[in-house]
């Protein structure tokens, strides 16, 4: 109970927020918009899940925005092509998987900081996206949308799948010896390769897991439109180490657990959908949020002050 | 009667809670002297220094200096006061020029006033002229050789009007000709009036530049003597001077008769370990004795892998090894307990059964699913077994006491059943309990057949625990005593003042 005091208060505050928003709005609860609105963050929070490990291994991946506009538009591309979806798919997760490859070869493998290598790849992928497509958005037919499916049981289909998704990640993370590496090699590198694990090769596979992820996280994202905006991932950076940080994993490495990122991202997906519903200015929305997670990072400080002492 | 020393010491007391790290050291520096301070690891040198540079305070005796009795010695004071140290490692600004760094020291200038650039750099000359040194005040620190910054260091010291120098080992990282260069420096502060607290463990350069000795053991001062009024023998007596106390638990077994570990020539230029040779059997302790620096922590990262040797043969019994990285040397059944438990022993954050459970993962990764239940019944085993006095399992690894912590840490090892242990420094810092509760665990593993690798500081353990002690000096194996010898043999083995000593 103690141990997840963190994971718990905002579990508590989400909480807080549906209450209020069953009571003062209680349409926020009728299911056609609450699906939308889940769906349309089942792609940020397959990133999400990356992104957690990534700051438990005490790195950090801000290229993911472009990774997955790359991905995104070159999914949409062979798509366009006619590949049907069984191999567009994997071939998005690939070509993530390769991006991610080249963060996790620059840091683990000539141990640069993270945060200048993704900042650098972030850059450079996406001028040269904008450079190659000039902004063309990319047509795509009519079977990828929903899969091919009614839009209910698309938008369900995409659900499931994060959620399943998470589970099973959540799940390994603590229950498969490499989900243990990680917490390992985020705490202490030097204690972990004294007991004979490779922080290098785990903060690699990291990267390659995260890119991967991303990858998946942009056919989510493909077949909820008819066409590719070159800028859909825009900014998916920032949404994502934001509900990390709230749902509790440590910026310093080695603390938080996926539970965590997932109540951190519904809280945080909330905001915008509460203040239509309390007919509040949008413009809180960014305010609020900001506010969210100052506060986790706040809380944060504080506890770790506590344990210095 | 000489006029008022310098410094003076008298009956000076330092408690760490618990540890009693000087218990009465008496001590005079004369102006115009240079005078050495001598004692084995652990004799309270360095508390010494941490005292007489304000950076701690005494819990008793005097310190007075100049005829003026201090009180309250502060970092800033002392250093008002005309106390400068100079440690081996320099703590200069190495993206500063040297000009830049003697500024930082003696300029008490506000932030925002104006820095008069020419002033500054002439000061520079002017103090780097003095020593005969030939550095410019616009090179970068970094680009300096490490005599070159220990200058910079005295310059700085001379420049804020020090009247004691104290320097910690200054020669153990420099060359011949540099020493050269730095003996003539410190002959040079003796000629200017200047006292210089020398500490080394070479006693040949105690012999060519101290004019007086004090020896330290246990905290205290055991004596001080004109250098010429005393030999190499006599000083390593002082040092020594004990006999090892019964304390430790009797040799249950004898070694066995097969080799376990053998080196053969063994070096590694990175970390300057050249040709050692030694065999250990299984259920043998084989000691390492020697000062720190000798190369100890050197060796045992080569036999773990974390600084491959290149050069020699090292087999495990019977099969030859090469060991690139902790995994091979963890895949052929080598364990390393190492030096510094709090940080790279255990880690604090994670619960004491992932601690125990984190070397033996490595041979299913990444698949495994873990099982709690066995992990937690494997935890509580050596719990048990080792007597780990903690809440459970789950508690974690920073709520330990040092001495169970340590046992954590030795039991993540002995769960991937090692073929050869290695010990770095087991007891450091751990209370005497539990201490000896510790010497009791590695007497039964080497019982049941275990080959172990014991490096300690601390003399008398490795003399009473070890069957066989291998003494380092200088990188290299010095010699091979029998368990149980005179303190002052290995002493001497570890000075390198005899070459006796067989296999």
């Amino acid at each position: 109970m103690k141990r997840y005091f963190r994971e718990l208060s905002v579990l508590g505050a989400l909480a807080a927020v549906l209450v209020g928003m069953a009571i003062f709005a209680p349409a926020f609860f009728s299911p056609q918009p609450l699906l939308s609105l889940l769906t349309r963050e089942a792609p940020t929070l397959v990133v999400a899940c990356g992104m957690a490990c990534v700051i438990i291994t005490r790195q950090i991946d801000i290229s993911v925005g472009s990774m997955f506009s790359v991905c995104s538009v070159c999914a949409g591309l062979l798509a366009a092509r006619g590949w049907p979806l069984l191999l567009v798919l994997p071939a998005s997760v690939a070509l993530g998987a390769l991006l991610g490859a080249v963060n996790g070869l620059l840091v683990a493998g000539l141990r640069l900081p993270s945060i200048v290598v993704t900042l650098a790849t972030m850059v450079t992928l996406r001028q040269g996206l904008n450079l190659v497509r000039q902004g063309e958005f990319v047509n795509l037919p009519d079977r990828i949308q929903w899969f091919g499916l009614s839009q209910m049981a698309g938008q369900l289909v995409l659900v499931g799948a994060s959620v399943v998704f998470l589970v099973a990640l959540a799940l390994a993370m603590r229950h498969v010896a490499a989900g243990r590496f990680v917490y390992a090699v985020g705490t202490d590198a030097e204690a972990a390769r004294l007991a004979g694990i490779r922080p290098q090769l785990v903060t690699f596979l990291v990267f390659i897991f995260i890119g991967a992820l991303t990858g998946l996280a942009a056919m989510m994202n493909l077949a909820q439109s008819p066409q590719v905006q070159p800028l859909s991932g825009a900014g998916l950076e920032l949404k994502v180490i934001a509900a990390v940080v709230v749902g509790g994993v440590a910026i310093s490495g080695g603390r938080g657990n996926l539970w965590g990122a997932f109540t951190g991202l519904l809280l945080l997906a909330c905001v915008s959908p509460a203040l239509i519903h309390l007919h509040i200015e949008a413009y809180w929305e960014k305010a609020i949020q900001g506010a969210i997670i100052l506060l986790a990072v706040v809380a944060d400080g504080l506890r770790a002050r506590g344990l210095n002492r | 009667m000489s006029p008022a020393p310098l410094l003076a010491l008298r009956q000076l007391v330092k408690n760490y809670g618990g540890v009693r790290a000087l218990r009465g050291v008496d001590f005079d520096l004369q102006a115009g002297e240079v005078h050495a301070l001598l004692g084995e690891n652990g004799a309270g040198k360095s508390t010494l220094i941490k005292v007489i540079t304000g950076a701690h305070q005494p819990n008793g005796g005097t310190l007075t200096l100049a005829g003026q009795r201090v009180a309250n010695l502060t970092p800033s004071t002392a250093r008002a006061l005309g106390i400068a140290c100079i440690y081996q490692q320099p703590a200069l600004f190495p993206d500063l020029t040297v000009a830049e760094n003697l500024a930082l020291r003696l300029e008490a200038t506000s932030a925002s006033s104006r820095i008069d650039w020419p002033a500054r750099r002439a000061r520079a000359e002017q103090w780097l002229a003095r020593l005969g040194a030939e550095i410019s005040p616009e090179a970068e620190v970094r680009s300096l050789s490490m005599p070159e910054q220990q200058l910079v260091e005295i310059a700085c010291a001379l420049g804020a009007g020090a009247r004691i120098v104290i320097m910690d080992e200054p020669t153990a990282s420099l060359t011949q000709k540099e020493q050269r260069l730095l003996f003539a420096v410190v002959r040079d502060l003796r000629k200017n009036g200047v006292g210089v607290i020398y500490i080394s463990h070479r006693l040949e350069e105690i012999f060519a530049l101290a004019d007086r000795v004090t020896v330290l053991r246990d905290g205290q001062s055991v004596g001080t003597h004109a250098v010429g009024d005393i030999d190499e023998a006599g000083l390593i007596r002082l040092m020594v001077g004990r006999e090892v106390a019964q304390i430790y638990p009797a040799a249950e077994s004898t070694p066995g008769h097969r080799v376990a570990l053998s080196l053969r020539a063994v070096g590694c230029r990175a970390s300057g370990v050249h040709n050692v040779s030694f065999e250990v059997r299984s259920g043998e302790i084989f000691g390492l004795g020697g000062l720190v620096g000798a190369g100890r922590t050197e060796l045992a990262r080569i036999l773990f892998g974390l600084t491959p040797a290149d050069s020699g043969e090292i087999t495990l019994h019977g099969q030859r090894l090469t060991l690139r990285s902790p995994q091979a040397a963890v895949a052929q059944g080598i364990a390393y307990v190492p030096e510094d438990r709090r940080r790279h022993g255990v880690v604090l954050e994670l619960p004491i059964a992932h601690n125990l459970t984190m070397a033996i993962h490595r041979r299913f990764f990444p698949t495994t699913w873990l099982r709690f239940g066995a992990e937690r019944a494997l935890a509580l085993d050596f719990i048990r077994d080792l007597a780990v006095k903690c809440a459970g399992p789950d508690a974690p690894g920073g709520s330990l006491s040092g001495g169970n912590q340590q046992k954590v840490s030795l039991a993540r090892w002995l769960a991937t059943k090692p073929k050869l242990l290695i010990l770095d420094e087991p007891t450091q810092g751990v209370d005497v309990g539990a201490k000896s509760e510790i010497h009791k665990i590695i007497r039964r593993l080497a019982k049941e057949g275990l080959a172990v690798i014991l490096i300690s500081s601390d003399l008398p353990e490795v003399i009473g625990m070890s069957d066989r002690i291998g003494v380092m000096g200088g990188g290299t194996l010095r010699a091979i005593l029998p368990g149980g010898s005179a303190p002052h043999d290995v002493m001497a083995a570890a000075l390198g003042t005899t070459e006796k000593g067989s296999v």
